[in-house]
C-alpha cells in the first residue's frame, strides 16, 4: 500500500430514514488494484460505494458524518464540488443505462460537458476508449447509430468507455456483471483485471467466486460494520474473523 | 349456505359485472354516436372554411372558423404557456430536489388538489386578475385562465413520465461529473415522446373546455388577429348556437358538437398511441 | 467549468420560485376569492346566505339554500347511478375479465375522460333528456320537461365514469395476491373472496375514489346547465328542474356589474365551490397516496 492511497474514509456513519445504515467506517483502499466489497446483501455495501462519489446525495433524509477524502480532499466539506468529484470516479452500475443519444455521443458527452469542444480531440477520445473496452471494431461502422441498440454487454462495455471518457482515477462497480451473461461477465472482468493498472478499482459485488478471480484486496462488510478487510487469499482462505469464515463458507449470506 | 346457493350467487353477480361493464364500455359509443347521428347532416364545407357572415345566426350563410382558430389560439397559446412553467416544475420536483425530499412531496399533493379544481373556479378566479390588470375579454384572458387550468394537468403528467426513466440514468449522466441541469437535459432527452403525450392530452382539454372561457375569452364573429382582440371558442359556440330557436343554427351546433368530438378523438387517440409507444420502449 | 456550476444554481433557484409560487397558487385562488366575496358578509351572515331560498339579487337578497340543494342533489344521484356500476366493472376488469377486455376498456374511459363536457351537454339534450320527458316520468307524472335533476344526475354520472372507473381497478389491482390465495384455500368462491377480503381490504381506496368523484362531480358546469334546466328553487323531487351552484355562475357572470354586491355573491358561490372541493380533494388524495405508497414498497 503507498503512503496516501487515493480513497481514505475516515469515522464514517451514515443513517438513512434514521436508521444506522453505516457504522463507524475506517478504511483505506489501496491503488491501482482491485478491491472487492462483499457482503450479504442489506449490509451496507452499495451504501457505501455511493458514498464514494456522492450520489448517496440523492436519497432523502441521509445524514452522513465523517470524512472520505479523495486525493487529500474531504469530499463532504462543505466547499467540495460535488460535480468535480465524480468526475474523478467512473460509475459502472448493475444494469448498463446507455444516455438517449448515438453510441458516439455517449462516449463523447463527458468530455463534451466538460468542456472539449474540439471535433478531432473528441474523436481521438472516442475511438481511444471504445478500443480500451474492446468495443471499437464491433461498433465503428455504426458510431452514429443509438446506443440502445446494442447488446446489454455491449452497452455496460460502452457504459464503461463513457465512465473512461472523464479520464477518472477511480473506476466504481455496482455489482456490474449481474444483469449480464457468462461471457460478457467474462469479458468485463477482464477489463477490470486489465484497467488496474492505470485505475483504482472498488467494486461490490455478491459472487464470492467473482471476488476471488479478480480482487487483490477484499472488504467483508456485514450489518454496516467493516469485519474484516485484507488481501484476497488472505480473507478468504484464512479469515481471522468467525463471521467472516461462517460467510465465506456460506453459512450466513 | 349450501354450495349451490353459494355458486348461484356467484353467477347471479358475474352477470351483473359483464352487465355493468358494457354499459360503462358502451357509453362512450352512445355520446359519439349521438352527436354524430344529429351532426353528420349539418356538415358542410362552409361549417369549416368559413366565419360567419351576415345574418348567420338567423340561420344564413357562414360557418365557425372564427371558433375552431379561436380555440386553437386560446388551447395553443395556453399549452405553449403552461409547457414553459410546468417543464421547470416537474424538473425540480423530480431532478433537483432528491426522491421523497418534503418539498417535492407537498407539491406534487397541491398539483393533485389544484387538479381537480373546477375549471369554473378558475375561470372566475382568472377573471378577477384581469379585472384587476385591466384586461377586458379577449385572447389573452383566455390564454391566462386555460393555462391556469391545464398545468396541474401538465405537471402531473410529466411527472409520471419522468418516473418511468430509472433513477440510474439520473446517476449515470451525475456520475459523469454532469451537473443537475445537464442532467435534466438528458432525462428531457429520454422522455420527449411523453412530453407530446402530456402537450396532447392539455391541448384537447383546452380546446374542450367552457366554462374557463366563458368570461374571459369573450366572443367574436370575426377570426382574432391581435391578442387583446376578443375570441370566439368552438365549445362556446356550440352552447350559444344550441340555445338559439332557428332551426339552422342549431343545425349548426350539432354540427360544430361533431367538429369538435373528431379534433378530441385524434387528439386523445394519437396520444395513447404515441404513450404506448413509449412504454415498449421502455 | 465555474460557469457550469454557476448556471446550474441558478436555474436552480429560477425553478424553485416557479414551483414554489405555483403551488401558492392553491391559496392565493382562495385569498383571492374571498376577498372578492367578503363585502357580501359585510351585509348578510353566513347562515342567513346558507339557509335563505330567495333569490333576487336586484332586491339584495341572496339566498343561495335552492344552488346547494340543486347541487346536492345532483352530485347525490350521479354518485347513486354512476357508483355500483363502476364498482362491478372495476371489479370485473381486475378480476374477471380477460386480459384483452382491460386492454380495451381502459383506453376507453381515456376517451371518455377526453370528451369535452359541452359534448356530454348536447348528449344529454339528445338522449337523456327525452328518454326522461317521454318513458321514465310519465311512470311518475302528469308531464315533466326532461330538463330535471335526474337528467342532470344521469349526465354527470357518465362523466364520472372514467375518473371511479380507473382508480377504483388501481386500488383494486394493490390488494396482495397472498390475501386473496388465503381465502380461497379456505374454500370460499372466488366472489366471496371478492366480497369478504378484497373490498373490504379496498374499502378506504374506494371511499377516496368516491371523494373525487364527488368533488368532479360538484364543480361540474356546462353540461349540467345544459340539461337540469336551471330553476332557482331547491328541487322536491328528481323531477324537478335544479340550479346548481356553477350553473349559477355561468349563467350570471359578466351581467351583474350593475347590481351591488351581485359580484360578490357569485364570487361566494365560487369560493364555496373551491373549499369544498380543495378539502374533498386534499382527504382523498392523501388516503391514496397512502395506499400507493404502503404496496409500492
Amino acid at each position: 500500500m503507498t503512503q496516501h492511497p487515493l480513497i481514505r474514509v475516515k469515522d464514517l456513519n451514515v443513517h438513512i430514514d434514521g436508521h444506522h445504515i453505516l457504522k463507524n467506517i475506517n478504511i483505506s483502499i489501496p491503488d491501482k488494484s482491485v478491491t472487492s466489497i462483499i457482503g450479504p446483501s442489506g449490509c451496507g455495501k452499495t451504501t457505501l460505494l455511493k458514498t464514494f462519489n456522492r450520489l448517496l446525495d440523492d436519497t432523502a433524509n441521509v445524514t452522513v458524518s465523517g470524512s472520505v477524502l479523495v486525493d487529500d480532499e474531504d469530499i463532504y466539506a462543505p466547499e467540495a464540488e460535488v460535480t468535480h468529484i465524480r468526475k474523478k470516479m467512473g460509475l459502472l452500475s448493475q444494469r448498463p443505462y446507455p444516455l438517449p443519444m448515438s453510441i458516439y455521443d455517449n462516449v463523447a458527452y463527458g468530455p463534451r460537458i466538460h468542456g472539449t469542444r474540439d471535433k478531432s480531440t473528441l474523436d481521438s477520445i472516442v475511438e481511444k476508449q471504445l478500443k480500451d473496452t474492446g468495443l471499437w471494431d464491433e461498433v465503428k461502422d455504426r458510431l452514429h447509430g443509438p446506443a440502445n441498440r446494442l447488446s446489454i454487454g455491449q452497452q455496460q462495455r460502452l457504459c464503461l468507455a463513457r465512465g473512461l471518457a472523464v479520464k477518472p482515477e477511480i473506476i466504481l462497480g455496482d455489482e456490474s456483471t449481474s444483469a449480464l451473461d457468462p461471457v460478457s461477465t467474462h469479458t468485463i472482468e477482464d477489463l477490470f483485471v486489465r484497467l488496474k493498472a492505470q485505475y483504482t478499482i472498488v467494486l461490490v459485488t455478491h459472487i464470492l467466486r467473482q471476488a476471488r478471480r479478480i480482487s487483490d484486496y477484499i472488504v467483508f462488510v456485514y450489518m454496516g460494520e467493516i469485519v474484516e478487510f485484507g488481501p484476497t487469499d488472505e480473507v478468504l482462505l484464512h479469515p481471522k474473523e468467525e463471521l467472516t469464515r461462517q460467510y465465506v463458507k456460506g453459512f450466513i449470506s | 349456505m349450501g354450495i349451490k346457493r353459494r355458486k348461484a350467487e356467484e353467477t347471479i353477480f358475474k352477470i351483473l359485472m359483464v352487465m355493468a361493464c358494457l354499459i360503462v364500455g358502451s357509453s362512450l359509443f352512445l355520446i359519439v354516436g349521438t352527436i354524430v347521428v344529429k351532426g353528420v347532416p349539418y356538415l358542410t364545407w362552409d361549417m369549416v372554411s368559413k366565419a360567419p357572415q351576415g345574418g348567420f345566426y338567423i340561420g344564413k350563410e357562414g360557418g365557425v372558423l372564427n371558433a375552431i382558430i379561436g380555440s386553437l389560439y386560446v388551447a395553443g397559446g395556453a399549452t405553449v404557456l403552461g409547457l414553459l412553467i410546468s417543464i421547470p416544475i416537474s424538473i425540480y420536483l423530480n431532478i433537483y430536489l432528491k426522491g421523497g425530499s418534503l418539498l417535492s412531496k407537498s407539491a406534487k399533493l397541491a398539483y393533485d388538489v389544484l387538479f381537480g379544481i373546477p375549471s369554473i373556479v378558475y375561470g372566475a378566479f382568472a377573471f378577477s386578475i384581469m379585472i384587476w390588470l385591466g384586461v377586458r375579454a379577449s385572447l389573452l384572458g383566455g390564454v391566462i385562465a386555460v393555462t391556469l387550468l391545464i398545468i396541474p394537468i401538465l405537471v402531473r403528467t410529466l411527472d409520471e413520465v419522468i418516473a418511468t426513466v430509472p433513477r440510474e440514468l439520473k446517476h449515470a449522466a451525475l456520475s459523469l461529473g454532469a451537473t443537475r441541469w445537464e442532467t435534466a437535459r438528458v432525462i428531457l432527452r429520454q422522455i420527449k415522446p411523453g412530453i407530446y403525450t402530456a402537450v396532447l392530452l392539455s391541448f384537447g382539454r383546452g380546446i374542450g373546455d367552457v366554462a374557463a372561457v366563458l368570461f374571459t375569452a369573450g366572443f367574436s364573429d370575426n377570426i382574432p388577429i391581435y391578442i387583446d382582440e376578443p375570441a370566439a371558442t368552438l365549445p362556446l359556440a356550440i352552447f350559444f348556437q344550441l340555445s338559439s330557436p332557428i332551426p339552422e343554427v342549431q343545425g349548426r351546433a350539432y354540427a360544430s358538437a361533431l367538429i369538435l368530438t373528431l379534433i378530441i378523438l385524434v387528439i386523445v387517440i394519437v396520444s395513447h398511441i404515441l404513450a404506448t409507444k413509449h412504454k415498449h420502449k421502455l | 467549468m465555474n460557469f457550469r456550476i454557476v448556471k446550474d444554481k441558478l436555474i436552480a433557484n429560477v425553478m424553485l420560485i416557479l414551483s414554489i409560487s405555483s403551488v401558492s397558487f392553491v391559496f392565493l385562488i382562495g385569498i383571492g376569492l374571498y376577498l372578492r366575496a367578503a363585502p357580501l358578509f359585510e351585509e348578510h351572515t353566513l347562515l342567513s346566505l346558507f339557509r335563505g331560498s330567495n333569490w333576487a339579487p336586484s332586491k339584495n337578497q341572496f339566498g343561495f339554500y335552492p344552488f346547494i340543494m340543486g347541487t346536492l342533489s345532483v352530485t347525490l344521484i350521479a354518485i347513486v347511478v354512476a357508483l355500483p356500476l363502476c364498482l362491478l366493472t372495476a371489479i370485473y376488469l381486475t378480476e374477471y375479465a380477460k386480459p384483452g377486455i382491460r386492454k380495451v376498456m381502459l383506453p376507453l374511459m381515456n376517451i371518455l375522460a377526453g370528451i369535452p363536457p359541452v359534448i356530454y351537454g348536447v348528449w344529454g339534450i339528445f338522449f337523456v333528456v327525452p328518454i326522461v320527458r317521454e318513458y321514465i316520468a310519465p311512470q311518475f307524472m302528469e308531464y315533466s320537461s326532461g330538463y330535471t335533476v335526474l337528467t342532470g344526475g344521469v349526465v354527470l354520472a357518465v362523466m364520472i365514469f372514467p375518473i371511479l372507473v380507473s382508480i377504483v381497478s388501481e386500488v383494486l389491482s394493490t390488494i396482495p395476491k397472498e390475501l386473496k390465495d388465503a381465502s380461497l384455500s379456505l374454500g370460499a368462491t372466488k366472489w366471496e373472496t371478492i366480497k369478504k377480503v378484497v373490498v373490504k381490504r379496498a374499502r378506504p381506496g374506494i371511499v377516496a375514489a368516491m371523494v373525487l368523484a364527488v368533488s368532479r362531480a360538484f364543480g361540474e358546469t356546462i353540461a349540467v346547465l345544459m340539461v337540469c334546466g336551471n330553476v332557482p328553487v331547491a328541487p322536491t323531487s328528481v323531477f324537478d328542474g335544479g340550479y346548481p351552484l356553477p350553473a349559477l355562475i355561468a349563467n350570471n357572470f359578466g351581467e351583474m356589474m350593475s347590481i351591488p354586491l351581485y359580484d360578490s355573491a357569485l364570487m361566494f358561490a365560487a369560493l364555496l365551490l373551491f373549499v369544498i372541493i380543495f378539502l374533498f380533494n386534499l382527504i382523498s388524495r392523501i388516503i391514496l397516496n397512502r395506499i400507493e405508497h404502503k404496496y409500492s414498497s
